[in-house]
């Protein structure tokens, strides 16, 4: 029953650049996006389909080492090298990309990219506190409606906004559900499995076809639970990964893993859990948007308590036995901020901690297996 | 063969352990827990063939592999693995009871093991993918100063004088020496640099991990008498070296495979007691 909605999602997948170019021919935009902290509610008010962008595979890094320095985050170099190459069809559909300024490295890529696409930056503030930070936030978002409307001609009404974020609300309630059948003991679900769920229904045009999808996933991952069908037994190691995002191809952390015996049930990072939060519907819905979006606790914001206090609930709720925190290389702000979480594993929770730092390529495989059996064998 | 006493849970076993590294192999036959025979090999491009050959005329009831074979071993002779980390962490409380750390720099790793009071271990630390502060450093810096590796140490230990050398980079590293041998340095005293540049690197990497404590060195470095003596000095630590250093993983690796079974074998029959087939 998994595997038909396995095949299901494959064929929604292929289906899915078809709808795109529909939805062009019909005279909607489609807007791409990189991190978690643009309002993609923007986008869908002004008609437009959001489309998460940031490169997640090799292949281009080749070709963006041509312009951008080698010793870069491996995801900044996949992404411009992916725009550069024409080789991702996303970023092809995309008439205007939507970027901020999370990271050094990609404020200062995205200043490159724009020689191919439109690119507009939304100017992130690095502190969560909302005395300092919230209104200029705030009025980076009321930019980005000014500029949409201009861009796709659509007028953006507060009205539209409210639909927008009660649709992507219900998309982010559907996730959470999905990641939450991993809380059960065992597993029905594999870490790789939730990757390629939450990782191909990301860019489907359809909002509603992936928000129905994930349901019936859910649904049936329920039943296997009431069953007690699972890959794993109640010995299988669970472990939480927390981070930097991944995506197919970048995932050979979470194999790796898999393979040694282990079970990924929980994701603290922006492809996964980061992503489930709400945003108030009561509210005016600019202001609701800018207080729960710089609320997403990414290693860019000082402090980040954010972080530390979702780790604490998910140790908790997903009954973990071992925390992975992955750094890609040149990511400062996460490498730097896993001294912090090293911290509250072991001392706190009495956990085993391992922290890796690698790229996309498989050259280290070997050298992960070694620390990845050798933190399992701490169980 | 197994000869089990049912009252006192003792087994009679000949054990093996087999640490196939990226530079060399070893073997440790162990009967009933105590050391019987210690082999090693160099890895050369073939380690399954070398590892055929090296226990081709050994004979043991369990075997356990570790090190960078160990996953293909296990595919050829059906043997169970531990990493690395786990089975020199054996090896040392093995030789040195009650230690809770272990500084293990091999052919092309590096790692710092820290274990709780039970031996367990409880943290370890790695250098990064690249051989930095290894082995193969210091072998590649010998040949570049003409000096064999089994006497680089002593050589080192001649200098008068200390010398700075700053890359960790093997390549870099070479280019360095290069530079200091044409500016007329004593071969002696750049040797000397070479040696305290890896015992820097493993000191601020046992810092991050283990504040105090004797340290158990082992691993194929740990028989260079210069990189043992600056160690002691760097950290104002305790060093143990046992008397095959080299050996530890494998040492480790077959006190392992005699517990794992033996404790199989326990709960095999517990089972056969308690439980109905």
């Amino acid at each position: 029953m998994k595997q038909d909605l396995f095949k299901k999602l494959q064929q929604i997948a292929e289906q899915n650049l078809l709808d795109i170019e529909t939805h062009k021919k019909n005279g909607n935009h489609v807007i791409g996006f990189y991190c978690l902290y643009a309002p993609t509610e923007i986008a869908v008010a002004a008609d437009a389909i959001p489309l998460p962008l940031c490169g997640t595979r090799q292949a281009p890094i080749e070709a963006a080492e041509e312009v951008l320095p080698r010793n870069l985050c491996p995801l900044i170099k996949s992404s411009y090298g992916f725009a550069a190459t024409d080789t991702c069809p996303f970023f092809r559909f995309s008439d205007m990309i939507v970027a901020d300024t999370t990271c050094d490295g990609k404020k200062k890529m995205f200043e490159i990219m724009a020689d191919i696409k439109p690119v507009h930056v939304l100017q992130l503030p690095q502190n969560q506190d909302f005395s300092i930070s919230l209104a200029p936030w705030k009025s980076e978002i009321e930019k980005l409606i000014t500029i949409l409307e201009t861009f796709t001609d659509k007028k953006i009404t507060r009205e539209k906004i409210s639909f927008a974020i009660a649709l992507l609300n219900k998309e982010r309630r559907a996730k959470k559900r999905l990641m939450d059948v991993t809380k059960a003991k065992p597993s029905p679900l594999t870490g790789m499995e939730l990757v390629e769920i939450l990782f191909k229904t990301g860019f489907f045009a359809d909002k509603e076809k992936g928000i129905d999808l994930i349901n019936e996933i859910a649904d049936v991952c329920e039943q296997l639970i009431e069953k007690k069908e699972s890959p794993y037994t109640l010995k299988t190691p669970r472990i939480l990964l927390t981070g930097v995002p991944i995506g197919l191809g970048s995932d050979k952390v979470v194999k790796i893993l898999e393979q040694s015996g282990a079970n990924v049930v929980a994701f603290e990072n922006c492809s996964g859990y980061k992503q489930t939060f709400q945003v108030d519907e009561i509210k005016d819905p600019v202001t609701a948007l800018a207080e729960q979006y710089l609320s997403i606790p990414c290693s860019v914001m000082s402090p980040n308590q954010g972080r530390i206090d979702l780790l604490k609930e998910m140790i908790k709720e997903f009954s973990i036995d071992g925390v992975v925190d992955l750094t890609w290389q040149a990511c400062h702000t996460y490498n730097i901020e896993s001294h912090h979480i090293g911290k509250l594993v072991q001392d706190s929770y009495h956990l085993p901690f391992l922290h890796l730092e690698t790229d996309y390529s498989e050259s280290d495989t070997e050298q992960l297996r070694v620390r990845i059996e050798a933190f399992l064998e701490m169980m | 063969m197994f000869h089990f006493n049912h009252e006192e849970w003792v087994v009679f076993m000949i054990s093996a352990g087999i640490d196939i590294g990226s530079r060399s192999i070893e073997i440790a036959i162990l009967e009933n827990g105590n050391i019987k025979e210690l082999r090693k090999t160099d890895t050369g491009f073939d380690p399954i063939g070398q590892a055929r050959n090296l226990i081709r005329d050994l004979t043991f009831d369990v075997i356990l592999a570790t090190g960078y074979g160990r996953n293909l071993f296990e595919i050829e002779h059906d043997a169970s693995t531990v990493t690395e980390i786990k089975a020199h962490a054996r090896g040392a409380v093995f030789t040195f009871p009650g230690v809770s750390t272990v500084l293990d720099i091999g052919g092309q790793d590096s790692k710092i093991i820290k274990l709780n009071a039970a031996g367990n271990v409880i943290r370890f630390e790695m250098n990064d993918r690249c051989a930095a502060g290894t082995g193969k450093f210091l072998e590649i810096m010998a040949k570049t100063l003409g000096f064999e590796i089994e006497t680089f140490g002593d050589q080192a230990m001649k200098a008068k004088k200390d010398l700075n050398i700053s890359s960790m980079c093997t390549v870099f590293a070479e280019s360095e020496v290069t530079s200091l041998v044409a500016k007329g340095e004593n071969p002696n005293e750049i040797a000397r640099g070479l040696h305290m540049a890896v015992v820097k690197r493993a000191a601020s990497m046992l810092r991050r991990v283990s504040q105090e404590g004797p340290i158990v060195f082992t691993g194929g470095v740990a028989n260079n008498p210069c990189i043992a003596k600056l160690l002691a000095q760097e950290t104002q630590r305790e060093i143990l070296i046992t008397e095959n250093p080299e050996m530890n993983g494998a040492v480790g690796a077959a006190l392992l495979a005699m517990e794992m079974n033996t404790n199989m074998k326990q709960k095999k029959d517990m089972k056969n007691e308690t439980g109905p087939v």
